[in-house]
């Protein structure tokens, strides 16, 4: 692993490590371009993690305090689940990477005008990143793809699927998991263990902490520097940016300089720093003469079904999210919504599922279907829902944090067309319980959000958006985004793949425009 | 703006999970449920006040197949967050003065109708958010009661699920 001095302004320094921060730490530093990586969480080993919800939560999740408001703070006391570790929510995720269908980077064209939803094409379309995907599926080692086997389906799966074939559907699998079905990269196929959200303790799934930062330390290249939550981005008067200021390990302030900054802390943490970095040059934020940091916030439209089955299904037995059905996932206005959605298997453990099926839920109604768990059948529901330009991350006027910046807020409602994709996700959901006799089916709101995307949105007109399509910042050329911040619409899949598919687009460009002195 | 409720977030960090430091100190007071079946000991809580809060976690989270010994543990964390934290200790005695003083006879006395009826008149005050929260986020991350559930819990140290049944379900329809 290489040392860099802090006044070296030749590196590049990426400030965040996870799905964004990590593949392009990877990418730049395996093409000989040197990078400091800054992360605010520790890093820990395989050897760190165990099969217990509690446990790992407090262990890697990213507790700092935000405030909430609107739909968003109906159900749960946090608006989000992220990570706070390196490897950000690469460690805690389910692991599900479908692609975008090429519709979604063409929403407002599709969708056409919806009120309230501040809907905009995508600058690129699926045949740019087509390529991408490709190389982040071989990145990742996703099962299903590149001649990868699909993992094969548990008991919870085969519940999803046989009732979903009752209710007419067609396409349904095992998915496209960021998950081994066979050993790849150095790491072991999956053993069907469970706890895949709560980290994988075997490393079947992928993760950056241990298939990408390993890659981008041995090039020598790299250094890591954990526990280094960064606070401000200092720019010239040229307006570039010159470096990363930071609370390091033993909790002294640094100043990393850089020649590019690229900004992956995930989609409250990216606008709030770019908010934090305002001065006497841009007075609204870093990067923000559109006035579009932090709005648009996305979090796909979700929520769960639950189904208490006539006979045990062992829900819990093997990996969570290895079951998808597609048939929805298309836009087909008959619906009554724009957009689509995607259904997937999902368990919980005993130890948080009476907690967060129903929140605050209690009294015996509730714990005689909990005295069911071993007959539960679970699906998440994941889909597109519609950016507002009021759905926003701001700074909280009054709240700070231990670093004394302001802490973030964040604000969603529901769009009209989230509710009604909602309620017919629900419908189909129970359906294809009840096609089996389910005794019982639960509606589960949306848990805390892990999908975040949006706040930096990419737009082919400064005025839409706040980076162009390779990432990079219409107002500052040495400044990127390299997260799911930068999506200018959220599709209804799980976001992961796109993200890395996104950053390897943008280390080749990067790396070229290093290459030709533009940046 | 919301911030209500005891979340995980908040329950963790009271160390509401570190129960088992909680046990067995000098001081300790011991407590005996009413039934005699099995005892615990407290640091922060009188008795009466343990055995009160016992009563009212099994009136939210009741399981019949489960023993109190069960909610003895939820107890211990409340024990633990009270002796931590005087307003949670005083928020804990105070909410079982106030389930006492509801029909004028103590809670532990009311019978078991009785003692729901109390639980739902306080239904969404601190006091109720706080007993609950922690009973349900203590009670069910007990291994000792996954049994009751069919839960089989961590399965890394029995090499997964792949060999145990992960997709040995018999009973669905073949179309």
């Amino acid at each position: 692993m290489a040392i860099f001095d802090k006044n070296d302004d030749s590196v590049v320094v990426v400030i965040g490590s996870g799905a964004g921060g990590g593949t392009l730490s990877r990418e730049l530093t395996q093409k000989g371009i040197n990078v400091v990586c800054l992360e605010a969480g520790k890093r820990y080993t395989l050897a760190d993690f165990r099969n217990d919800d509690n446990y790992m939560f407090e262990l890697v999740s990213w507790l700092d305090p935000m405030s909430q408001s609107g739909d968003i703070a109906k159900h749960r006391a946090t608006p989000l689940w992220t990570c706070k570790t390196v490897g950000g929510t690469t460690v805690h995720w389910a692991g599900n990477c479908p692609r975008f269908q090429p519709h979604e980077f063409k929403a407002k064209t599709t969708y056409g005008g919806l009120p309230g939803a501040n809907l905009l094409d995508w600058p690129i379309g699926y045949d740019d990143l087509a390529p991408y995907y490709e190389r982040a599926e071989t990145a990742m080692g996703i099962a299903g793809r590149g001649g990868r086997p699909q993992l094969p389906g548990n008991n919870n799966f085969m519940v999803m699927q046989a009732g979903a074939k009752r209710v007419g559907y067609r396409k349904i699998h095992t998915g496209y998991m960021a998950i081994n079905s066979e050993p790849y990269d150095d790491r072991p196929a999956c053993r069907q263990i469970g706890f895949c959200m709560q980290t994988c303790v075997i490393g079947a799934k992928w993760s950056t902490l241990y298939a990408d930062i390993p890659k981008a330390e041995a090039t020598g290249k790299f250094e890591l520097r954990p526990e280094s939550m960064v606070l401000k981005i200092n720019h010239n008067a040229d307006g570039k940016v010159t470096g990363a200021v930071y609370v390091d390990a033993e909790g002294n302030r640094q100043e990393q300089k850089a020649r590019v900054v690229a900004v992956a802390g995930n989609s409250i943490e990216t606008p709030r720093l770019l908010f934090n970095s305002e001065s006497a040059q841009f007075p609204d934020g870093l990067a923000n003469s559109s006035g579009q940091v932090g709005r648009n916030y996305m979090r796909h439209t979700t929520g769960s079904v639950f189904g208490i089955m006539p006979k045990p299904v062992n829900w819990h037995r093997g990996t969570q999210m290895a079951g998808l059905v597609e048939d929805e996932a298309g836009h087909v206005p008959d619906r009554g919504f724009a957009g689509g959605y995607y259904l997937e298997t999902l368990p919980l453990g005993l130890a948080i599922a009476p907690a967060v099926t129903l929140p605050g839920a209690w009294g015996r109604d509730y714990t005689a279907k909990m005295e069911k768990y071993d007959h539960f059948a679970g699906m998440w529901i994941c889909g597109e829902d519609m950016p507002q330009e009021s759905n926003r991350i701001t700074l909280n006027d009054t709240e700070r944090d231990q670093y004394g910046l302001p802490i973030p807020h964040v604000h969603f409602d529901d769009h009209q067309n989230d509710k009604a994709m909602r309620n017919h996700a629900y419908k189909q959901g129970r359906a294809v319980y009840e096609s089996l006799g389910a005794t019982d089916a639960i509606e589960v709101p949306p848990f805390s959000s892990g999908h975040n995307m949006g706040t930096s949105r990419m737009s082919e007109k400064p005025q839409d958006g706040v980076v162009n399509q390779w990432g990079q910042s219409h107002d500052v050329a040495n400044l990127f985004i390299s997260d799911g911040s930068v999506f200018t619409t959220g599709a209804a899949c799980n976001p992961t793949l796109t993200i890395v598919a996104l950053a390897i687009r943008q280390a080749d460009y990067l790396a070229d425009q290093m290459a030709k002195n533009e940046i | 703006m919301s911030q209500t409720g005891v979340n995980r977030r908040q329950f963790l960090h009271k160390g509401g999970l570190a129960v088992a430091t909680a046990a067995a100190m000098a001081s300790a007071m011991t407590v005996i449920d009413p039934d005699a079946a099995w005892s615990m000991t407290t640091k922060a809580l009188a008795p009466e006040t343990a055995q009160a809060l016992l009563r009212m976690s099994r009136a939210l989270y009741p399981h019949d197949m489960l023993a109190d010994v069960y909610y003895g543990k939820v107890v211990e964390a409340l024990d633990a967050g009270a002796d931590d934290d005087k307003l949670f200790n005083d928020l804990l005695n105070d909410g079982v003065a106030g389930l006492n003083a509801i029909n004028g006879i103590p809670f532990i006395d009311l019978s078991r109708g009785g003692q729901l009826a109390a639980v739902i008149s306080i239904e969404g005050s601190e006091f109720f958010v706080a007993v609950r929260d922690t009973t349900v986020w203590t009670l069910y991350a007990n291994p000792l009661i996954w049994r009751y559930f069919g839960y089989e819990g961590p399965s890394a140290e029995h090499g997964g699920y792949l060999e145990r049944g992960f997709d040995d379900i018999a009973w669905l329809p073949k179309a």
